[in-house]
């Protein structure tokens, strides 16, 4: 077992604390009546260039990202990089896409997407499809932040039996829930920046001085073996790991910006203008991000993961204990403390997005639409603020007594299942030209044909695409949602023609997307 | 006037940068090998660090060209 290290914990609790004074604090910041959904849920609409520069970063660079790339990379080699290529295809998206969503949600008040596809389309199932596409595919991602809490922590050496042991995640999670329900949008975008600072210096001494450490970059890349340091070459007849890497990228970036803790990030921009400019300036945290994969080679050279006094974690956290143990034999106790904090900081922001996120959603596509039509701000409000309590036990209780194989399986189907909303929210922000009724069907094949996918490959990420005697081995979110578009497509005509005197109102006008 | 709204809502030739930018990222068989090396890291990692770099000039260069 590890023991306590107490200069790391200390360290740890001390930047916890920091950052739960500055949680509750933020509730200050930029002062606005907080009864009003779009003031708890998107901080006002406020958030200057740098601001979003670091809510954004946390929605897309978060804990897990940091303890899982680097072990995938570790266990598989070369494919983690993926998550490079990812996230260099987002920006451009970012930069096209959402500026126009940004533009028409905030002529309109939108507060979800849900909210834009019911006002473009005018159909409240596509609305509701989407928003319970959203929630129930941020919940195991939420969930997912908690297991880079919980091995932070372990690797601190804290351990009891029974519950005792998920004490300090039981903690971290009611501050986290405290901070949230009083302060909204403020918290994590006031935290965001505390995280970024301290993951920004952990990242770069590491990159300095671990290499120097393990005698320069040359040995690192010779401790590797052959056949992680590149991808596959592919045989014939399969594009092989070509296909899967590109498709990993393609279908990632995608999926990503229709999550709604993304959509809740780019919202509470204060304009157009700023989301532009973010979308060139966020590729430095990709570039950090590719410096941190590289974590895993390091983690092979150094061979932390053959010492005796690591065993014990990853035996009990497998690959995702990677980092947390080169992190420990490389630097003093008092650093680790800081490197742990950064990444358990990490976990805190993304948890409060997704969850202000979900509530946003079910308040308003399900609670308004379904439940009570007519609310005033402040019980919006108050809808909103209990269900990201909701939300955040319901991720705590998955993450305390269902295995963690469970939460990343239902992550990478959360995956497949958001990019199903991608014709209403993505192409929607640029045509009407589809039938509503057409792209629910599409959703509802793309869901149900991305699901088989997942689970006839025993719920990996890669599908084998068979096409005559040749195989295109690709990530299923993205078969699948082709396969949702040529549902969308070829049913929009057919439903037109059925319906053609009855289309619904659209409440936006061209201009609306425009700055 | 009319001039800038057109080009701020409409398509603008600078975008086929964006198109650059995608078709390198996404085609694996141009960047996976392991020679050059540079400080000792091999082709596939640095010049997918390296294209993070370029990237985002091209997305700074979209934005410049776009919004004057």
């Amino acid at each position: 077992m590890l023991e306590l290290n107490w200069t790391a914990l200390i360290i740890f609790i001390l930047l916890f604390g920091f950052i739960t004074w500055l949680g509750f604090a933020a509730a200050r910041w930029r002062r606005g009546d907080l009864d009003q959904l779009h003031e708890w849920g998107l901080g006002g609409r406020r958030f200057g260039t740098v601001i979003t520069w670091f809510l954004v970063g946390g929605d897309v660079y978060t804990a897990y990202t940091f303890i899982a790339v680097p072990a995938l990379a570790f266990g598989a080699g070369a494919v983690a990089f993926f998550a490079v290529p990812y996230t260099i295809i987002i920006y451009p998206l970012m930069f096209l896409i959402f500026r126009r969503l940004w533009n028409v949600c905030h002529k309109h008040g939108y507060i979800t997407a849900g909210d834009f596809v019911k006002g473009r389309f005018g159909n409240r199932w596509l609305a509701l499809a989407v928003c319970v596409t959203g929630i129930v595919a941020t919940m195991p991602y939420i969930a997912l932040q908690l297991v880079g809490l919980q091995v932070v922590i372990g690797a601190m050496g804290i351990s009891g039996t029974g519950l005792m042991a998920d004490m300090p995640l039981f903690i971290a999670f009611v501050i986290l829930a405290a901070f949230t329900y009083s302060s909204g949008l403020r918290a994590p975008a006031s935290i965001a920046i505390v995280k970024d600072i301290l993951i920004y210096v952990t990242a770069i001494v590491a990159v300095i001085v671990i290499p120097y450490e393990l005698g320069g970059f040359g040995k690192i890349f010779a401790a590797v073996p052959a056949q992680k340091l590149l991808l596959a070459v592919p045989g014939p007849n399969t594009t092989g790991a070509y296909s899967a890497y590109a498709t990993l990228a393609l279908g990632s970036a995608f999926a990503l910006f229709l999550y709604p803790h993304s959509l809740t990030g780019i919202l509470s921009a204060s304009s157009g203008k700023v989301i532009r400019r973010n979308a060139a300036m966020l590729p430095g945290y990709t570039f950090m991000l590719g410096l941190l994969a590289l974590f895993g080679f390091f983690v092979i050279a150094s061979g932390v993961d053959k010492l005796p006094e690591y065993a014990a974690g990853f035996k009990q956290f497998g690959n995702n204990f990677a980092v947390p143990a080169l992190l420990l034999h490389s630097f003093p106790a008092w650093f680790a403390g800081v490197a742990f904090a950064a990444i358990g900081i990490g976990a805190l922001v993304p948890a409060a997005i997704m969850s202000i996120a979900a509530a946003n959603l079910y308040t308003r596509n399900i609670h308004r639409e379904f439940i009570n039509k007519n609310p005033t701000d402040k019980q919006e409000s108050h809808v909103a603020k209990l269900t990201s309590l909701i939300v955040k036990v319901g991720a705590l209780v998955f993450i305390l007594f269902v295995p963690t194989q469970y939460a990343i399986q239902l992550q990478l189907l959360g995956g497949i299942w958001i990019i199903q909303t991608l014709p209403p929210v993505m192409l929607g922000a640029y045509t009407r030209w589809f039938n509503s009724w057409a792209m629910l069907v599409g959703w509802a094949v793309g869901t149900f044909a991305g699901t088989w996918m997942a689970i006839s490959v025993k719920l990996t990420n890669t599908f084998p695409l068979h096409v005559g005697d040749h195989t295109f081995p690709g990530y299923s979110a993205v078969y699948s949602v082709i396969l949702n578009l040529v549902v969308a497509i070829v049913l929009t005509p057919i439903f037109n023609a059925m319906a053609a005197n009855k289309t619904p109102v659209d409440q936006t006008v061209a201009a609306d997307y425009q700055a | 006037m009319n001039n800038t709204e057109k080009k701020r809502g409409g398509w603008s030739w600078w975008y086929l940068l964006f198109v650059v930018q995608f078709a390198v990222a996404l085609w694996p068989p141009f960047y996976n090998k392991a020679e050059p090396y540079l400080f000792g890291i091999p082709f596939f990692y640095w010049f997918q660090l390296l294209w993070v770099i370029v990237s985002a000039v091209f997305t700074a260069v979209v934005y410049f060209a776009v919004e004057e």
